[in-house]
């Protein structure tokens, strides 16, 4: 290239000039295929929300049901098991619930709408697997005595009590979440709403 | 005849030029031992995955619905597609094998010093692409332990602050991993990572051939060359090491073909037991691990009793492995002529790196866990004790030529 007689300063301002307007063009031609990556249209709609059935739920039963591609608990808790949730406060890294995990009207001792029947999201808050229902008090392998019914996660030993709250001293940071919920009658929970009460 | 077509080719496209360049007088060390075979095995093995791979595809159906079935349709009923799917999930756990020991090459003779350290980063930028090409290639058979074990790595990304959850969604491209999240993970898997290993494979090869290959004594053989300019301790590629790596892969193949023919599975290390039921999103496995070649840095993730931290280190893991030309600052090359405490790091790195990924197979019981802690401790400790000791070792004199 000659520079006889050029005016390098132009030459370079127009190399600079054009490499930026070059560079936004690809920045938003990125755009449409970045964004085709997120949930489709169709992905979104499949979390509609699913309505159980709670008539026939035994006490100590957990029933599983799938929520946007996700495992839901519904748990029917003895009146033994609500008596002891209080007691592992001091055990617990977040007792109170003060993370937000649940919808306001689940943020109480129990994390329920109705003491007894708690709905949880079945997934690890540490890296997403399944967490294996373990209500047999005194279980030798999750602490003995101590330990009164409640969520062991196979994949990396994270614990969780009845009411979905986490131990301390394991990887999982948060307890369990509360998803949308409300009664649409004695029988039936709607799972994934909360019919206006948030 | 011959001879004028090459004339006519040469005259239009550098052929005979590039087969001088990068064989017939590529001088290499005349010294190199068998641990130099891995870097030939490992473009082996490519070829191997990207044949057998092709053949897959045509069989393979990447549809959540019906991808698990087309595997056992692969297995069961297309000729011969047992032999090509077992072929490649072999050779992926071969890849790792050749390139962990072709890796460890480079640590031992110091390869990824100066003038060697774009050839080390080119090398590290295809091992991470490795694996992330096995990572999606082990969702495709879409069996529980495809599922949950991509759940945990794309969960990974969930513990980063902030931004950490909306980038899960857009990995997924769903609430939880599902056809969308295979579909895209397939056309990855087959398509852009390929090109990018292929290219990767491309600059370390040629950055290699730039500078020169090093030698298990580590001498610079460019500094004493003849009058023609070629070194005095080198001798071509093609024919004499064409030829010799032609001997490893005889003896890597017969290796190979044991795994392949009597051992597939292996024992449910390289095909896990649970992945040969469907993957169901309402149930994990009772036990889930990753493949073998993940399970060191997995066994770090699970050291760490706090999400974020534990993310972090398991990064932290393999970036310092990027960092190493500057983090080994000893002027001596290889371990033949470096001080004890080299020889002693070098030891445990080794031993750390083998007993974490033997406790990432394990379940994590509190015993277990505190080995992995200390075994952590070693795997960092050793690039933190290499960074000073390495300034002022105390290594012997390293000779002018290559005599053995």
């Amino acid at each position: 290239m000659t520079t006889d007689g050029a005016d390098l300063a132009k030459r370079r301002f127009l190399t600079n000039t054009t490499a930026v307007i070059g560079a936004v063009g690809a920045g938003f031609v990125a755009v449409p295929f970045l964004s085709s990556w997120a949930p489709s249209e169709r992905a979104k709609t499949a979390g509609a929300p699913v309505e159980v059935d709670i008539s026939k739920l035994a006490e100590g039963q957990l029933l599983t049901v799938e929520w946007r591609g996700k495992p839901v608990w519904l748990i029917k808790r003895t009146e033994q098991n609500l008596k002891d949730l209080p007691t592992l406060d001091d055990s617990l890294r977040d007792p109170a619930s003060e993370n937000d995990q649940q919808p306001a009207y689940a943020q109480n001792p129990t994390r329920s709408i109705k003491p007894g029947l708690v709905v949880m999201v079945g997934i690890c808050t540490h890296l997403g697997c399944s967490p294996t229902y373990r209500p047999d008090m005194g279980a030798a392998d999750l602490g003995g005595a101590d330990w009164k019914g409640g969520f062991f996660c196979p994949c990396h030993g994270s614990k969780f009590d009845l009411a979905g709250r986490v131990y301390q001293g394991v990887p999982a940071p948060l307890n369990l979440e509360v998803p949308p919920h409300f009664y649409k009658s004695d029988r039936t929970i709607l799972v994934g709403e909360d019919g206006g009460q948030a | 005849m011959f001879k004028s077509l090459m004339t006519w080719v040469d005259d239009r496209f550098p052929a005979t030029k590039m087969w001088n360049e990068h064989l017939a007088e590529y001088y290499a060390p005349k010294n190199f031992n068998f641990w130099y075979f891995f870097g030939s095995l490992a473009l082996l093995v490519l070829v191997i995955q990207i044949i057998s791979g092709i053949f897959l595809t045509m069989h393979y159906k990447p549809d959540g619905a019906v991808a698990f079935a087309s595997v056992e349709y692969i297995m069961r009923d297309v000729p011969y597609g047992w032999l090509i799917r077992y072929i490649h999930s072999t050779g992926a756990t071969a890849f790792f094998v050749v390139v962990y020991l072709h890796m460890f090459r480079g640590l031992m003779y110091g390869s990824f010093k100066k003038p060697r350290e774009l050839v080390w980063l080119f090398g590290m930028f295809i091992y991470l692409a490795l694996m992330a090409e096995a990572f999606m290639g082990y969702l495709l058979p879409w069996g529980q332990m495809s599922f949950w074990g991509a759940q945990v790595i794309i969960s990974l990304f969930g513990a980063l602050p902030i931004i950490g959850e909306p980038l899960t969604l857009w990995i997924r491209g769903d609430f939880v991993i599902s056809d969308a999240t295979l579909n895209r993970f397939f056309a990855l898997h087959v398509i852009a990572l390929p090109i990018v290993l292929l290219g990767l494979v491309v600059a370390h090869i040629i950055a290699l051939h730039e500078v020169g290959s090093n030698n298990p004594e580590g001498i610079e053989i460019k500094k004493n060359k003849d009058e023609n300019g070629i070194p005095l301790d080198g001798i071509p590629f093609h024919p004499y090491y064409s030829v010799k790596d032609i001997v490893g892969v005889i003896v890597f193949l017969m290796f190979f073909s044991l795994v392949l023919f009597f051992a597939p599975e292996g024992g449910g290390y390289l095909l896990e037991h649970a992945n040969f039921i469907p993957s169901d999103p309402l149930k994990t496995p009772e036990h889930i691990a990753p493949v073998w070649y993940f399970t060191p840095f997995y066994a770090i993730l699970r050291a760490v009793p706090d999400k974020l931290m534990g993310v972090i280190a398991m990064g932290a893991a393999i970036i310092v492995l990027f960092l190493l030309p500057w983090i080994d600052q000893c002027k001596v090359k290889s371990v033949r002529y470096r001080g004890l405490s080299f020889k002693i790091l070098l030891a445990v790195f080794v031993i750390s790196f083998i007993a974490l990924g033997r406790l990432g197979m394990l379940p994590a019981t509190p015993f277990l866990t505190l080995l992995s802690q200390i075994f952590s401790v070693l795997y960092f400790g050793f690039f933190i004790a290499l960074y000073f000791t390495s300034k002022n070792e105390k290594t012997k004199p390293v000779p002018e030529r290559i005599t053995k």
